[in-house]
């Protein structure tokens, strides 16, 4: 058993699940969207909005927010233990994606919930 | 034909270097890429190898040659293309020329346990099992521990000391699906880490170059599919 503090999850089954589960929320949204752009006529404000005032985009959009986060983490952390055998790179690099993921995640809900 | 080997003593070499040498060989000749060395070691008694078996079977002449890790006793020069180019394994230290330390490779054998343990009485004569289960084993047991797997595999190149790599995995899997080992659970809570199991990417070198036409891929993702099932 190889242990480990920086991983997301408890175990490796548990990070290789989210990875997985975060892929299909990802594309689940992806075909969500594009089947709003392919069946809306004319994409004006109003319809934006509109498709934003549900609590169901809300929630499915914060949901894939968070997919995008984690799957990102996951990613590049695994990417980061394969190719950066220095720690204090591989630190500062994992540093900053944290930076980055909080940030957006914090920023995603602001503009959800119009904050 | 032409030979370009890899050569390097630590004790006399600032840096590895390629030898060549050439050397005539017989159209239609059976020859296999072991007799070839062992001619060269004629000619020069410091080249040094491993070999022992020269028939597949011990595992100890896995080379990487013209690019991909095999057995130089059971590639036949024939099937290679001049230059043959004739390197150590990949990602392990180099004692001497061709001979490479094979710790890392062993400890993460060590790890996954490879000895039956039953917790169950010890019976008079020997434990039995149905053909079925015995079937099971099957592409598993035959694993003479060559290492051409695990060297030829990047993610065991970047984390050998974390992740157990395809040779091991395969053993690893041989023991989970023996009938008569008790130690399931325990063995899957030893591999359920970031790195262990999961970092096999499934790029299946290992499948590409056992030479003993073994899948340690598959029996990755049995354990896989073990870990899940007992993780849900
Ligand atoms: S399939 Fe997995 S174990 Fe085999 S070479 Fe690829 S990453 Fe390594
Ligand atoms: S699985 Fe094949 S390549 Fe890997 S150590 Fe065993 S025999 Fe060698
Ligand atoms: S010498 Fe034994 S496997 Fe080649």
């Amino acid at each position: 058993m190889v242990t480990t503090v920086t991983s997301l999850g408890r175990s490796g089954l548990h990070d290789w699940v989210l990875q997985r589960l975060s892929a299909v929320i990802m594309l689940a949204y992806v075909v969500y969207l594009g089947y709003f752009f392919a069946t809306t006529p004319e994409i004006t404000f109003a319809a934006w909005q509109g498709l934003f005032a549900s609590t169901f985009m809300k929630v499915f959009s914060f949901l894939t927010l968070l997919s995008v986060v984690m799957h990102a983490w996951i990613g590049l952390w695994i990417v980061s233990t394969d190719y950066m055998p220095k720690v204090s790179i591989r630190v500062a690099f994992q540093a900053i994606v944290i930076v980055i993921c909080l940030s957006l995640l914090v920023w995603g809900i602001q503009i959800l919930w119009s904050l | 034909m032409k030979f370009k080997i890899y050569r390097y003593n630590p004790e006399t070499d600032k840096k590895p270097y390629m030898q060549e040498f050439d050397i005539d060989i017989a159209e239609g000749s059976d020859k296999m890429l072991l007799d070839v060395l062992v001619d060269l070691k004629e000619q020069d008694p410091t080249l040094s190898f491993r070999r022992s078996c020269r028939e597949g079977v011990c595992g100890s002449d896995g080379l990487n040659i013209n690019g991909k890790n095999g057995l130089a006793c059971i590639t036949a020069v024939s099937s290679l293309k001049s230059p043959v180019v004739i390197r150590p394994l990949p990602g392990l230290p180099v004692i001497r020329d061709l001979v490479v330390d094979m710790a890392q490779f062993y400890k993460q054998y060590e790890k996954i346990k490879p000895y039956l343990i039953a917790d169950t009485e010890t019976p008079a004569k020997e434990r039995l099992q149905s053909p079925e289960d015995r079937e099971k084993l099957d592409g598993l047991y035959e694993c003479i521990l060559c290492a051409c797997c695990s060297t030829a595999c990047p993610s065991f190149w970047w984390n050998p000391d974390k992740f157990v790599g395809p040779s091991g995995l395969l053993q690893a899997y041989r023991f989970l699906v023996d009938s008569r080992d008790t130690h399931t659970e325990e063995r899957l809570a030893d591999l359920d880490d970031a790195y262990s199991v999961f970092r096999c990417r499934g790029i299946m070198n290992c499948v590409d170059v056992c030479p003993k036409g073994l899948n340690p891929t598959k029996a990755i993702g049995h354990i896989r599919s073990m870990l899940l099932k007992s993780g849900v």
